[in-house]
């Protein structure tokens, strides 16, 4: 592990990026969450990144990746905390709530739409057949996605990964126990494995 | 808890609450989703519930707005707006915080640590949320088999995963699931 930061000019905040190349603005912010939301089809991380780092050329790629990071390891929708980082870090508050509401506004209007049509015509035969294939196709990607994440965990053999993978499978999954009882226990359990693990493979 | 008879109550408390232990981002949090609507609330009808979730990855927009569904389907454009702002709001707040936390104090090691620990977590989750949907949806050896086949499309090509839910649901269309 490299030792803290030189003890010589503590680092303000942001010092090594001086002329960040673009400063989107508020109306900015929300008009590209609210493009890359509404071309994102089953997932809309694939086009932040693009739009982010390849079009904008708001952040690189590394700050994408640590920002992304970020928003992994908080609770709840990943893109949505991204968007509030994201937003925020450029514009304050009132960055993050742009584009926020472009990545869940518009979005939201479609689905809302769609939700009244489903109420309104859910029970003809025709459309129940089509959404019932569609919830198979759809159950098949987020199998897929299982298969990809639990790749790296399968290549590192980490066995206690994978342990606590299966028990959290299990307990939601089949057992059905409520997620706040399951994650108040596997979580803490996680972390202590994950430190002592770390501290056993320095050693 | 008076919540059956102020629904928008019920949805700002279930899905706030959720919120904060979707660990892993929307379809982890999908088993939960399926407890509170069908199990707790009677929100909705297990198929009801395999819908929703087909219109849901349909639907352009990130994953969660399936909460956008089950808050219209309880009470109307109220409940839609309420479920997603219980839903995103609680978590998008402690992450302005915690990443203002961060830029300030610049130890990048227990991000590491925390998301090293929380991956097996999430994905395990994820695998509870293909179960449950997959128990109402897959009800014949056809509907297996399609999505055991666009579960090995999406893993091995990088082929849209949108024609898949469109093949799925032409099959359905077509009477064949």
């Amino acid at each position: 592990m490299p030792p803290e930061s030189p003890p010589v000019a503590a680092p303000a905040p942001d010092a090594s990026a001086p002329s960040p190349p673009l400063q989107p603005g508020l109306l900015e912010l929300f008009l590209a969450f609210a493009k890359m939301s509404l071309a994102g089809f089953g997932g809309v991380l694939v086009w932040a990144r693009r739009g982010i780092v390849e079009q904008h050329r708001w952040m690189t790629a590394e700050e994408f990746n640590e920002t992304f990071a970020l928003c992994h390891f908080l609770p709840g929708p990943n893109i949505v905390n991204l968007s509030v980082v994201f937003g925020s870090r450029f514009r304050g508050i009132a960055g993050g709530l742009a584009a926020f509401a472009g990545l869940v506004g518009p979005p939201m209007v479609i689905a809302t739409i769609l939700a009244a049509l489903y109420a309104r015509y859910g029970d003809i035969d025709v459309l129940r057949r089509t959404l019932a294939g569609v919830a198979c196709a759809a159950v098949g990607l987020l199998f897929a996605v299982v298969l990809k994440m639990m790749l790296p965990l399968l290549k590192r053999r980490d066995v206690t990964g994978l342990v606590i993978l299966a028990a959290v499978f299990v307990a939601i999954g089949l057992i059905r126990w409520p997620l706040q009882i399951v994650l108040l226990v596997a979580i803490p359990l996680s972390l202590a494995i994950t430190i002592l693990t770390r501290r056993m493979v320095k050693a | 808890m008076n919540s059956e008879s102020n629904p928008i109550a019920a949805l700002l408390w279930t899905f706030g609450l959720m919120s904060l232990f979707a660990v892993g981002g929307a379809n982890s949090a999908i088993p939960e989703m399926h407890r509170a609507a069908v199990d707790v609330h009677h929100w909705l009808t297990d198929k009801q519930f395999a819908d929703v979730f087909a219109i849901s990855q349909l639907s352009p927009g990130p994953n969660v707005l399936i909460v956008t569904l089950i808050g219209y389907s309880v009470a109307g454009v109220a409940g839609a707006l309420a479920a997603t702002v219980a839903m995103c709001g609680p978590t998008a707040l402690l992450a302005y915080y915690v990443s203002r936390f961060l830029d300030r104090s610049r130890d990048a090691r227990w991000p590491a640590i925390i998301q090293a620990a929380l991956v097996p977590l999430s994905i395990g989750l994820m695998a509870a949320s293909g179960l449950i949907v997959a128990q109402t949806s897959d009800q014949s050896w056809i509907a297996v088999l399609i999505t055991i086949v666009a579960a090995a499309l999406a893993f091995a090509t990088r082929i849209n995963p949108l024609w898949m839910l469109l093949a799925g649901g032409l099959l359905g269309f077509a009477g064949v699931v």
